[in-house]
């Protein structure tokens, strides 16, 4: 049986060593169902977040190799190079 | 008396999906929250994310983004405090992050400003500094902290959250 996962709730309100002040509470079953769709979602914007970054690598690179060769870059390599 | 004020700090153990202050007094004038934290997915870094009062709407933000040898900038509709560090990075090293909320208990919609960073041996890594807006005039009373990845708080993951009292007070001033 896989454990389920727990949060971690500081209730501000409460003076230290009050036995609710800080809990640890397992997740319900929609707030397990949220966490997969964030995973997945996750997922999705972490791949978009490298793809970018390795485009815009891929631009200064190449408007580099242009730069020392002499040759005319693009609008898009120019800003990269730039920015 | 100090301005600055410890509401609590917490060290969180193993197996945590996220980290909650709840019932946040609204007796001063800004908070501050200062976390280090790393992640157990398997990545070199993991997003540090944040809701306020358990609200999923309203949020906007805007980013400025390095990893040592790009810069890039962009914009959304949720709240982060940047990147930590996670299971692949360097070992035993955590990410810093801190989130400035003024005027958190006024009526008027909150913006905020935040900074998170964490450092990879020499590698790539992440710094990321963000405008937050959150259109909102609720006083805030709680704090969510959770990963983008959605996995776990690595153990000895740290927040604090401190009360900002406006006047002066060892040199510093909150108006």
């Amino acid at each position: 049986m896989t454990d389920r996962p727990t949060r971690l709730v500081v209730d501000c309100s409460l003076p230290e060593g009050h036995p609710d002040k800080v809990q640890i509470i397992p997740l319900t079953d929609a707030e397990i169902l949220e966490r997969e769709q964030q995973a997945a979602q996750a997922a999705i914007e972490q791949a978009e977040r490298e793809a970018e970054a390795q485009r815009i690598a891929d631009l200064r690179a190449s408007a580099k190799a242009k730069l020392i060769a002499g040759e005319p870059m693009t609008e898009e390599e120019a800003d990269a190079l730039l920015g | 008396m100090s301005a600055w004020t410890v509401i609590q700090h917490i060290e969180a153990p193993s197996g945590q999906a996220n980290i909650t202050f709840s019932s946040i007094p609204s007796t001063y004038t800004d908070l501050l929250l200062v976390v280090s934290a790393r992640s157990v997915n398997a990545s070199t870094d993991d997003a540090l994310l944040f809701d306020l009062n358990g609200s999923t709407s309203n949020k906007s933000i805007m980013i400025l983004r390095g990893n040592g040898s790009t810069v890039t900038s962009g914009a959304g509709s949720y709240f982060a405090m940047g990147y930590v560090s996670a299971a692949n990075a360097t070992s035993n090293t955590f990410g810093n992050a801190v989130l400035y909320i003024p005027n958190y208990a006024n009526s008027s919609n909150k913006i905020m400003s935040a900074d998170g960073v964490f450092e990879n041996n020499a590698t790539t890594a992440l710094q990321q500094i963000q405008a937050l807006l959150w259109s909102n005039t609720a006083a805030i009373n709680e704090i969510k902290l959770r990963l983008d990845s959605t996995s776990n708080f690595a153990q000895y993951s740290s927040a604090t959250l401190y009360g900002i009292t406006k006047g002066s007070s060892g040199g510093v001033t909150v108006s």
